[in-house]
C-alpha cells in the first residue's frame, strides 16, 4: 500500500488564483508593518551613530549637555539629567497612580452595584482617550499654580522638616518641576492602569470567589485570599504598561516640568527635563549634525526603554488575559 | 465562652470588611473626582471663549485679540483623512492576514511588530518621520504629519480589527468553505460583512487617537497660522495650536488654547464614545 | 418516547437500496486513510466503501475520530491549521486527494452540514439558501434563484414554515429550522454527496425526527454520510453503519462496517457488541 502525503503539515495550499492574489496582498500589507519597525530601528541607529561613536557610554552617564561651543565649555552631550528626569517622574507617577488605580478597579469590579460601576468604568475608558495636550494645558494653568502656592509650601513645612526625606523638598517652590511632572503623569496613567486592572480582575474565575463566599468568607477575605493572588501578575503588568506610557509621554510633561536645568539634585522641586521633553524642546535647535545625532540617540534610548517595559507588561498580562480567543479553537 | 469568642471574631471580620469597603470607595471617589475636576476645568475655561469667529477665522497677529483657529481645524481634518487613507488599508489587511491566514513564523513576527509599534512613545514616531521624510524629502509638511499619524494608527487599527475578527465563530467560516467557497471569498463576503460595524469602530478609535496626537506633529507638520490646503507645506493642527497658545505669553491665546482643548476633547469623546456604544450594542446583538 | 427494548424494534426488516439517479455513480471509496493534527495522529488505516442511494452512519465513542473521518471526505479536515491527511478518498473513481486537485471544487461536489446550525447571520433565509450559488457560481436571474430557493426549501420540508419569512434573518428561525436551512443551503448547489456531522446534537427530539425523515427522502438523490453519537438514530435512520474506535494502543480505526441491521443485531466483533449493548443499557 502506498501512502502519499496529501497536504503537507503547516502549508496553506491555495489552489484558487483569487486566493493566491488575496494572500499576496495581505502578506504585502503585513510586510509594510514589519518594514516600518525595521526602518525605525535602522534609521534611528544610523542617525545616532555619530553621537554613539563620539560619546559612547558617556552619553548615558555624563551630565554635561553643552550643545553650543563656548570658551569654557566644549561641546558635550551627556543625557543623564534627562534620563534622571524620566526615571524620577515616571516612578513618582507609578507610586501615586497605582494604589488609586487598583483601589478603584477593585471597587468598580468587586464592590459597586452595576448602576455605579458601569458608568464609572465607561467614564474611565473615555478618559484613556483624552489627548495628552489636554492634561498638559490643565497642568500648566491649574496644577502648576496649585503646586507652587499650596502643595509645595505645605510639603516643605511638614515632610521637609524630617531629616533625609526633607532633601526631596529643598529649594524655592516654583510649580514647574519634577514633582509636578510626576503628578501630571500619575493622573494620565491612572485610567490606563485602572481599566487594565479591572479587566484582569474580571478574569478571576467566578467559581473561586463563590466557593469562598459559600464557606462564609467576607468580601474582603475573598478579595485578599482569592482575587488578588490570582490577579497579581496581571495587575503588575497593568502598572508596567502605565510606567511604559509615563516614560514615553511627552506633551503633558513638557508643559509642566520647567525644561530649564540639567543639574541633578535630590530635590523634587527642581525644574528638569525628561528624555521626551528634551527632544520636543531641543530638536528645532539642533543646528549641527552632532547635536541632531544626539537628539536622535535620545529617541533611540526612549524606544528601547519603553519597548522593554511594554514587553514585560505583555508577558505578565498575557498569562491571564491572553489565553482565550484563539481563532481556530 | 467559646461562643463569645466566635462572636467577637465574627465582629472583627465584619469590621475589617467594612473598613476595606470604605477604603476602596475613598480611592475610587478620589480617582473619579480628579478626572472630573480636569474635565470640569476644561469646560469652564473653554466654554467662555467659544465664538463663531473661533471656528471660522484664522489667528490674528501677535498681541491682537480676536480671530480663531479655523486653519487648525482644517489642518487636523486634512491630515486625518490622508493618514486614514494610508493606515486603514494596511491596518485592516494586516489584521485579516493575522487571523485568517497567519499561523506561521512570519505572522508571529508581524503580530509582535504590531505590539511594539502600538506602544511606541509618539515622540519617537516624530523623530523617525523627521529623519525619514522631513529632513531630506518633504520638509515640514502636512504629508510628513499624516505619515506620522498613520504610523500611530496602523497598530491601533490592526489590533482592534484582529480582536473583532477573532470573535467570528469558526462555524461560519466552515459553513462557507463547505459550500466550495475559496478563502478570499469567505473572508470578504462572509467574515468581513459579519463584523463590519466592529471594523468601523476600530477605525474610528484610531482616528480619535490620532486627532489628539501632538508630539509627532511638532516634529513633522510644525504648525501654521494661515489657511493652508497644500499638504506639501507646513500645516496647522488643533493639538499643535493648543500647545503653542498655551506656552505663549498672551492671555487671549491662553483662552483660545482652553477653547481648542474643549473642542478637541469633544471631538475625541464623541468619536470614542460612539465607538464604545456601538461595540457594546454590536457585541450584545451578536450573542 | 417509548422505551426501546431491542434494536430489532427500530430497524425495518429489509433495507432496499433506493433507486439511484445515475446508476453506480456517487460512490466513495476510502483506502488507507490517516489524519493528523500536527504531530498528533487522530485516525489511521481506514478502509471504507460508501455506496450511492443509501445512508451510511458512522458511530463510535467520543474521541474516536468520527468527525475527523467525515471531514476528510470533503477535505474540510485540512482547513484547521497544521492538519493533514494521507491515503486516498475516491469519488466516482477519481482520488480527491490527487496532488493538484482543488479542495474548493471538491467541496462543491460534497456538501456538509455541521453540529451546530450555522446560517450566515448577515443573510436572510432566502440569501442563505442561495449563498453557495451567489458566492461561487455565475450570476443567475431572480427567477432562477426563486426557483432554487423554493425547490431547496421544499426538499427539506421547510418551505411551508418559512415562505412568509424568506426575507427575515436566517438566525431568527428555531434551531431545528436553522439546521434544515443549512441542509437546504448545502443541497442548493446540487452536490453529489451530503455529509452530516452530528446534525441533531443541538436539537430537540421532535426536530431530530424531522431531520431523520428528511434524510430518508434525500437519499434518492444524494449519497449521505451521517456521524452520530446517538445509537437509536443510527439504527433508525441509516442503511449501513461503520463503527470506529480508539483505544490505548491504537488511534481511531475502523472496527467493522456493514448493513446497519447486521452491525446492531449480530456484530462480528465483540467490541462492537460491547459498545452497542453498553449504550443501549
Amino acid at each position: 500500500m502506498t501512502l502519499k502525503t496529501t497536504a503537507a503539515p503547516g502549508s496553506q495550499k491555495v489552489g484558487d488564483p483569487g486566493d493566491r492574489v488575496f494572500s499576496f496582498i495581505l502578506r504585502a500589507a503585513s510586510s509594510i508593518v514589519l518594514l516600518i519597525l525595521i526602518a525605525f530601528i535602522v534609521l534611528l541607529v544610523i542617525d545616532s551613530r555619530e553621537s554613539i561613536s563620539r560619546f559612547g557610554l558617556s552619553f548615558l552617564s555624563s551630565s554635561k549637555w553643552n550643545p553650543v561651543e563656548t570658551e569654557i565649555n566644549k561641546i558635550a552631550f551627556g543625557a543623564l539629567p534627562f534620563i534622571f528626569g524620566t526615571v524620577v517622574t515616571s516612578l513618582l507617577a507609578l507610586i501615586l497612580a497605582t494604589p488609586l488605580a487598583i483601589g478603584s478597579a477593585i471597587f468598580v469590579s468587586e464592590y459597586s452595584p452595576p448602576w455605579i460601576g458601569k458608568p464609572v468604568a465607561f467614564i474611565i475608558e473615555l478618559l484613556v482617550a483624552i489627548p495628552s495636550v489636554a492634561y498638559g494645558i490643565w497642568g500648566l494653568f491649574v496644577l502648576v499654580p496649585l503646586m507652587r502656592d499650596v502643595v509645595e509650601p505645605f510639603l516643605q513645612s511638614t515632610l521637609g522638616k524630617i531629616p533625609v526625606i526633607g532633601l526631596l523638598f529643598v529649594g524655592p517652590p516654583m510649580g514647574q518641576d519634577l514633582l509636578t511632572g510626576g503628578v501630571v503623569l500619575a493622573i494620565m496613567i491612572l485610567p490606563t492602569i485602572l481599566s487594565l486592572s479591572r479587566e484582569v480582575i474580571a478574569q478571576v474565575p467566578r467559581l473561586q470567589k463563590e466557593g469562598m463566599l459559600a464557606l462564609g468568607a467576607t468580601r474582603w477575605e475573598v478579595l485578599t485570599k482569592a482575587v488578588l493572588p490570582y490577579a497579581r501578575p496581571g495587575i503588575i503588568g497593568a502598572s508596567m504598561l502605565g510606567l511604559a506610557r509615563a516614560i514615553g509621554e511627552t506633551m503633558a510633561v513638557t508643559m509642566v516640568i520647567g525644561n530649564s536645568s540639567t543639574k541633578i539634585t535630590p530635590s523634587l522641586l527642581t525644574p528638569g527635563y525628561t528624555i521626551s521633553s528634551a527632544i520636543a524642546n531641543q530638536f528645532t535647535e539642533a543646528d549641527s549634525p552632532i547635536y541632531f545625532s544626539a537628539i536622535v540617540e535620545l529617541g533611540l534610548v526612549l524606544l528601547i526603554v519603553a519597548s522593554v517595559f511594554n514587553i514585560l507588561s505583555r508577558i505578565l498580562v498575557m498569562r491571564l488575559v491572553g489565553k482565550g480567543g484563539g481563532s481556530h479553537a | 465562652m467559646h461562643e463569645q469568642a466566635e462572636t467577637r471574631r465574627f465582629a472583627r471580620r465584619r469590621a475589617s470588611n467594612l473598613m476595606s469597603l470604605l477604603f476602596v470607595v475613598l480611592l475610587a471617589s478620589l480617582s473619579v473626582a480628579i478626572l472630573l475636576v480636569i474635565v470640569g476645568h476644561i469646560f469652564a475655561n473653554g466654554l467662555s471663549s467659544l465664538t463663531l469667529d473661533f471656528f471660522t477665522k484664522i489667528p490674528k497677529p501677535y498681541g491682537e485679540d480676536g480671530g480663531g483657529i479655523a486653519q487648525a481645524i482644517v489642518g487636523t481634518i486634512e491630515m486625518l483623512l490622508l493618514a486614514g487613507l494610508m493606515a486603514i488599508p494596511v491596518g485592516v489587511a494586516t489584521a485579516i492576514y493575522l487571523v485568517e491566514f497567519g499561523s506561521g513564523r512570519f505572522a508571529k513576527t508581524v503580530g509582535f511588530a504590531i505590539e511594539l509599534l502600538a506602544e511606541l512613545p509618539s515622540i519617537v514616531v516624530g523623530v523617525f518621520v523627521w529623519a525619514l521624510l522631513v529632513r531630506n524629502v518633504t520638509g515640514y509638511s502636512g504629508i510628513a504629519g499624516s505619515t506620522a499619524l498613520a504610523i500611530i494608527m496602523i497598530p491601533i487599527i490592526a489590533r482592534s480589527v484582529e480582536e473583532i475578527l477573532k470573535l467570528v465563530p469558526n462555524g461560519l467560516r466552515e459553513a462557507a468553505l463547505a459550500l466550495g467557497t475559496p478563502r478570499w471569498k469567505v473572508v470578504l463576503f462572509v467574515v468581513v460583512p459579519t463584523v463590519l460595524p466592529g471594523i468601523l469602530t476600530g477605525i474610528m478609535l484610531s482616528l480619535a487617537r490620532a486627532a489628539g496626537e501632538t508630539a509627532p506633529l511638532l516634529l513633522t507638520s510644525l504648525g501654521n497660522n494661515f489657511f493652508n490646503f497644500n499638504l506639501q507645506k507646513p500645516m496647522a493642527a488643533m493639538p499643535l495650536q493648543i500647545y503653542n497658545y498655551a506656552v505663549s505669553p498672551y492671555d487671549d491665546w491662553h483662552r483660545k488654547a482652553w477653547a481648542s482643548t474643549l473642542v478637541l476633547i469633544a471631538i475625541v469623546a464623541i468619536m470614542s464614545g460612539a465607538v464604545k456604544f456601538l461595540t457594546r450594542r454590536w457585541k450584545h446583538e451578536s450573542n | 418516547m417509548n422505551p426501546i427494548r431491542s434494536f430489532a424494534d427500530l430497524i425495518p426488516d429489509a433495507v432496499p437500496a433506493a433507486e439511484s439517479r445515475q446508476g453506480a455513480e456517487r460512490s466513495i471509496a476510502i483506502r488507507g486513510l490517516a489524519a493528523y493534527y500536527g504531530k498528533h495522529k487522530a485516525i489511521e488505516g481506514i478502509d471504507l466503501d460508501i455506496g450511492p442511494g443509501v445512508i451510511t452512519a458512522i458511530i463510535g465513542p467520543s474521541g474516536c475520530g468520527k468527525s475527523t473521518l467525515i471531514r476528510c471526505i470533503n477535505r474540510m479536515h485540512e482547513v484547521i491549521a497544521g492538519a493533514y491527511a494521507t491515503g486516498s478518498v475516491t469519488l466516482d473513481g477519481t482520488d480527491i486527494y490527487t496532488p493538484g486537485s482543488d479542495p474548493v471544487q471538491i467541496r462543491r461536489r460534497i456538501g456538509m452540514v455541521f453540529q451546530k446550525p450555522n446560517p450566515f447571520p448577515t443573510r436572510t433565509v432566502y440569501e442563505n439558501v442561495i449563498a453557495g450559488l451567489r458566492l461561487n457560481l455565475p450570476r443567475k436571474s431572480k427567477a432562477d434563484y426563486d426557483e432554487v430557493v423554493e425547490r431547496s426549501l421544499r426538499s427539506v420540508a421547510l418551505w411551508d414554515e418559512v415562505k412568509d419569512k424568506l426575507h427575515d434573518a436566517g438566525t431568527a428561525l428555531s434551531g431545528g429550522q436553522q439546521q434544515r436551512l443549512c441542509i437546504a443551503r448545502a443541497i442548493a448547489i446540487k452536490p453529489e454527496v451530503l455529509l452530516l456531522d452530528e446534525p441533531c446534537s443541538a436539537l430537540d427530539p421532535t426536530a431530530t425526527l424531522k431531520i431523520e425523515d428528511l434524510l430518508f427522502s434525500l437519499k434518492i438523490d444524494y449519497t449521505i454520510v451521517i456521524v452520530t453519537h446517538n445509537m437509536q438514530q443510527a439504527a433508525r435512520a441509516s442503511d449501513r453503519t461503520a463503527f470506529l474506535m480508539a483505544d490505548e494502543n491504537h488511534v481511531g480505526h475502523l472496527v467493522e462496517a456493514g448493513p446497519t441491521r447486521e452491525i446492531f443485531l449480530k456484530p462480528k466483533d465483540s467490541r462492537t457488541e460491547d459498545y452497542i449493548s453498553g449504550r443501549l443499557g
